[in-house]
């Protein structure tokens, strides 16, 4: 109940910021060409829905990230595993890994725009690049990290490799590789709009730069609030999926 | 030393693969790309971009992290002020940084203030998520002690929260400071003419794919050192030992 109530005090002061945000569009203590006011930008994203074609963009920009991060899941998963699970491979594979983490994802554009051309696989490419190091290491703390009792258990009853992984190994290691997964998706939104910016791909990230090229900051302000609401969305859809997968554990 | 072996057998590999090859406007041997790199070190123009870009890195850096602090000490010890910001911060947090680029472009133009504010705004959050939980850690005991010292406020952040709080502000820092070096990165490569970004990009425009490996190799052992570095400050101060 005192949740609720707080959760409402929390809207209040949401209410509060806009209408203060409101309040200085109104004013224009900043340039309206710098902040359009929140009804302005609220417009612009029904505006662009109903005739700007900002759907495309949208859908776009989903399509390039889910496909990136998929890409990036599967295979960071399955190699994640392969590795994890020879201490062997651990310890030839490992150190490259950890120097290769830090890079920068989007350095690696340049060379893949040289590689594939301005196509919507460079950004297919570039996201599952980008997105597969949290959930590769991940899937290898996982899977290095199993209760040394379950793969005893895994031992006396004889279990085949292959059991054991799918058996035993995976299924322990499923919370991390869901929390990599989740840091997955936020890297593989970040890069589509990079990609969609450079390549100029169909996506919000082109639409954001068209608009700032013709100083339409309702438009801007339209794609920043459903960028914002795409990651909302896709993390409250993957901590859905977390609590559900893991409910076994409890 | 196993660790060596796997890089160098795909250097290994790639040059000769390339040999095979010949020529390649997309792709070329290890030999050339560092030959290019040693170039691009000797004549200048690789520290002159390594510059413009540790610059725009460091100051967001700086503005992100101290604000992301700020606040999270605020809310951290403040349990009522967390719960009214939860709703803004969560509808804010979310937003990918590269999203704002637009925004600040319009309004501050190319250069390094446009760089420093996309870098702070993505800063803010790690420090701010970290310090938050940090500071709600803090032993309440020390709390109870600043409260019979009858410290102010401000000497009680100061003195007690902040102190008691550091090791994990500082893992919150050196998190941070990775960010900031790949975003810097990413609104150089997207948008901003300067800088290590805009060299690889324009590196890869002039069909020069040992250039533009060079400095992705460049890009990468500059993220590296840079974590080395603060793990080593990180070690030095705590005496935490290496942890990941």
């Amino acid at each position: 109940m005192k949740v609720w109530l707080w959760r409402l005090a929390s809207l209040g002061l949401l209410a509060l910021i806009v209408a203060g945000w409101a309040e200085i569009a109104a004013l224009k203590l900043l340039p309206p060409l710098f902040l359009p006011s929140p009804s302005r930008a609220g417009f612009a994203v029904i505006n662009g829905f109903m005739r700007g074609g900002l759907l495309a963009k949208f859908e776009g920009t989903l399509a390039h990230m889910s496909m990136g991060w998929l890409v990036a899941s599967l295979i960071g998963t399955a190699l994640g595993a392969l590795i994890g699970s020879s201490a062997r491979a651990r310890a030839y594979i490992g150190p490259t890994l950890e120097f290769l983490r830090p890079l920068p994802a989007s350095a690696v554009i340049p060379v893949a725009i040289s590689i594939f051309g301005l196509t919507p696989a460079m950004a297919v490419g570039v996201i599952a690049f980008g997105s597969i190091w949290p959930m590769l290491l991940a899937t290898v703390h996982g899977f290095a990290h199993v209760e040394p009792r379950l793969l005893e258990v895994g031992r006396a009853l004889h279990m085949s490799r292959l059991a054991v992984a799918l058996k035993i190994a995976f299924p322990s290691a499923l919370p991390d590789i869901l929390a990599g997964m989740r840091l997955g998706l936020t890297v593989a939104l970040i890069l589509s709009v990079v990609c969609e910016m450079i390549a100029g791909l169909d996506g919000l990230g082109s639409w954001e730069l068209l608009a700032a090229r013709g100083y339409r900051s309702p438009d801007i302000f339209a794609g920043v609030m459903l960028l914002g609401a795409v990651g909302l969305c896709a993390n409250a859809a993957l901590s859905i999926i977390e609590t559900q997968a893991l409910r076994w554990r409890q | 030393m196993r660790g060596l072996v796997l890089p160098l057998l795909l250097i290994g590999l790639a040059e000769i693969g390339a040999r095979l090859h010949g020529a390649s406007d997309v792709l070329a041997p290890p030999s050339a790309v560092g030959v290019a790199l040693i170039e691009a070190l000797r004549d200048g123009s690789l520290a002159l971009a390594t510059r413009d870009t540790l610059i725009a890195a460091f100051g967001g850096l700086a503005a992100g992290a101290m604000s992301g602090l700020a606040l999270g000490v605020v809310l951290g010890l403040s349990r009522p002020l967390d719960r009214l910001m939860a709703l803004p911060l969560e509808l804010l947090r979310p937003i990918p940084s590269v999203a704002v680029i637009p925004v600040a472009l319009v309004a501050l133009g190319f250069g390094y203030r446009l760089e420093i504010v996309i870098v702070g705004f993505a800063c803010i959050w790690p420090m701010l998520i970290l310090t938050r939980a940090a500071v709600a850690d803090v032993e309440p005991k020390l709390l109870e002690v600043a409260r019979i010292l009858r410290l102010t406020p401000f000497a009680t952040v100061t003195k007690i929260v902040v102190p008691a709080a550091l090791p994990r502000i500082f893992v919150a820092f050196r998190l941070a400071a990775g960010v900031a070096l790949i975003v810097a990165v990413t609104v150089e490569i997207a948008v901003n003419p300067q800088g290590l970004g805009a060299a690889l990009m324009t590196a890869g425009q002039a069909l020069r794919p040992d250039l533009t490996l060079a400095c992705l190799v460049w890009v990468g052992i500059v993220g590296f050192a840079l974590n080395q570095l603060l793990l080593g400050v990180e070690a030095r101060l705590f005496r935490l030992g290496p942890t990941r």
